[in-house]
């Protein structure tokens, strides 16, 4: 038998696995029974609502685009704090974590406060005729900014163990700068970019707490999801909001795997142009 | 974080109850606007209590939204007393076997001690001119209002803007829902719950009409200063009749019966209907009505028995899913 680098490999396995178990799969499997009091003909009820879809768009689409915002931004930033020395930059890389630490209600508020009509921001906006607090952009800033430090955090280690002579290397060849950037760099830091991009899509998607605050929540417009299964608890549907939150689970794990399908393939494309 | 703060009451409750026997502690749950009122009755209380048995009682208090709280007491929150927004929230909770069904009959007036109506905020000096629920669906106002769906309170106002629209001569079903549905439409968003919709009109100045419980808007007059919104009674409204109830199980298990009875029957006492009025909620007791007069002006009510057939029929008619609020909206 190979010897393992860990003793006690069996204990800790055990442990790893009854530890997710009750963390992770009971509450699902709760999940799952209490969806499935709703029946078939429930199911296609609920999922043939208008107002359902448009939640489900709403709470996909918003976080997609939200994740995509912060995947350009985050690696923007990533790229500044690991690359560029100046006084702050300490300060700057601390806040990052904030969206962490701040309750998000506490942001929701903060944004609403700013982006409503009568808000320092919204009072500007407003007359211009954008809207972003109580209207769909509120829903996207308030899941952008919950879900801005994955793709920092995940990008900053990988950023600082880049090999710069790579760089050099290229420029030498006679790359222009962008050559370098999209031939070069972005092949390798693209899988570590999909994880974080993955990370911040899942925030999103469930985000509750921010995003009432300025969405408005008028269905069929500014409505998310999260808030569709809050109505149903409301009406003492156990069923019905179990269902939706098992569709957008489900929803969830399938985009999950696509990422993670997607960063496969990438990898295996950053080796071979290497 | 709620569970947490369940298991930390429970674990003080044990500890206290096993150190003096004789002092009581009772768990009030509640719903969001009520903190103010229940700080000051249950000071009051204890004192009262003390001074008439020699004993103390702790009275812990949870707030939230009131369908929120029932399913907390469902699922096993210890509460003693509720006292929550709508008494159908309280059906829910005898629905399940925890107090008797005929819980509203066994305390007075429906188990309301106190009750409300639906009044309109309005921005200073009322520039869009409303008078009555009919200039609420003019062209160009913005109305306020949580959504029913969510938020107890908004289930009031919904009830109250039918009731209107039902009483106008040649009034009918049919023109009733037109009615709430042209309402809807003026609403710019619709918050989770009273509160959060009373910030969004105060605070974040959304729209011009804040549809709310009388004590709310009082409220709100209050903490803003007199000079900010005008308040304007309408030709009719609902009473708002939020219950109270004593949870039985509850309470036999904690053998805090007594002490459980006689705190519901303060919020009947004169002592307590006039916390009650000073928290801007109307008495029932004509002498303390008569007291706060000025700040309660007379209003033309139904009540949700009369007009509705009580909460049970009501909820079904109305919010249940694919109800008529339902059908109203967009996308359904």
């Amino acid at each position: 038998m190979r010897r393992r680098i860990l003793p006690g490999f069996g204990l800790s396995l055990g442990y790893a696995l009854a530890y997710l178990g009750l963390i992770v799969l009971l509450p699902l499997a709760a999940l799952a029974w209490k969806a499935s009091g709703i029946g078939l003909h429930g199911l296609i009820h609920l999922l043939s609502s208008p107002r359902t879809f448009a939640a489900l768009k709403l709470s996909f689409v918003g976080a997609t685009f939200a994740a995509v915002v912060n995947a350009v931004v985050g690696l923007l930033v990533a790229w500044v704090l690991v690359r560029y020395r100046f006084p702050g930059r300490r300060f700057l890389d601390a806040l990052v974590d904030l969206p962490f630490a701040l309750p998000t209600a506490v942001a929701g508020i903060a944004l609403t406060a700013l982006y409503a009509p009568n808000g320092w921001l919204g009072q500007w906006l407003v007359p211009h005729g954008i809207q972003i607090a109580y209207a769909p952009p509120g829903v996207i800033l308030a899941m952008v900014f919950v879900g801005f430090p994955f793709v920092v955090r995940t990008l900053q280690p990988v950023l600082e163990s880049l090999d710069r002579d790579v760089e050099e290397a290229a420029e030498s060849l006679g790359a222009s700068h962008l050559q370098t950037f999209f031939r070069v760099i972005l092949p390798m830091l693209f899988p570590t970019l999909l994880t974080g991009f993955a990370l911040a899509l899942a925030r999103a998607v469930g985000e509750y707490g921010s995003v009432i605050f300025i969405a408005g929540n008028i269905p069929m417009r500014s409505e998310i999801a999260p808030l569709l299964i809050v109505e149903k608890l409301e009406e003492f549907n156990y069923a019905g909001a179990a269902a939706l939150g098992m569709v957008m689970l489900i929803a969830s794990f399938v985009l999950l795997i696509v990422i993670s399908l997607l960063q496969r393939w990438s990898r295996r494309w950053a080796e071979q142009t290497r | 974080m709620k569970k947490f703060g369940t298991t930390l009451a429970l674990l003080a409750t044990l500890t206290i109850t096993s150190l003096h026997a004789k002092d009581a502690t009772l768990l009030n749950v509640s719903y969001d606007p009520t903190r103010e009122l229940y700080r000051d009755i249950n000071a009051a209380f204890a004192t009262q209590w003390k001074a008439q048995h020699g004993d103390n009682v702790t009275i812990q208090m949870s707030h939230g939204g009131s369908s929120k709280q029932a399913r907390s007491v469902v699922e096993g929150l210890p509460a003693d007393i509720v006292t929550l927004a709508l008494a159908y929230d309280i059906d829910a909770i005898s629905d399940r076997g925890l107090l008797a069904k005929d819980w509203q009959k066994r305390l007075p007036d429906n188990s309301s001690p106190y009750t409300s109506t639906i009044v309109f905020l309005v921005r200073k000096g009322n520039p869009k001119g409303i008078k009555d629920w009919a200039d609420l669906i003019k062209p160009g106002v913005q109305v306020i209002t949580p959504n029913p769906k969510t938020s107890g309170g908004a289930r009031w106002n919904f009830l109250a803007a039918w009731g209107y629209a039902l009483k106008q001569p040649g009034g009918n079903e049919a023109k009733a829902k037109a009615y709430v549905q042209a309402l809807y439409q003026h609403v710019p968003v619709l918050d989770t719950g009273a509160r959060g919709s009373t910030n969004t009109f105060a605070q974040r100045g959304v729209g011009d009409v804040l549809v709310a419980w009388e004590s709310e808007a009082l409220l709100a007059q209050q903490e803003m200063g007199k000079g900010t919104f005008d308040i304007v009674v309408p030709s009719i409204s609902i009473l708002a009749e939020p219950p109270v109830a004593v949870v039985d199980s509850n309470v036999d298990k904690h053998g805090t019966r007594a002490v459980a009875e006689a705190y519901v029957k303060f919020l009947y006492s004169s002592e307590g209907q006039t916390i009650e009025a000073k928290s801007f909620y109307r008495p029932r007791l004509p002498a303390v009505s008569a007291q706060f007069a000025a700040q309660f002006p007379k209003v033309n009510t139904f009540t949700i028995d009369d007009e509705f057939g009580g909460w049970r029929q009501a909820q079904t008619k109305f919010f249940a899913d694919g109800a008529i609020f339902d059908q109203i909206g967009p996308g359904h």
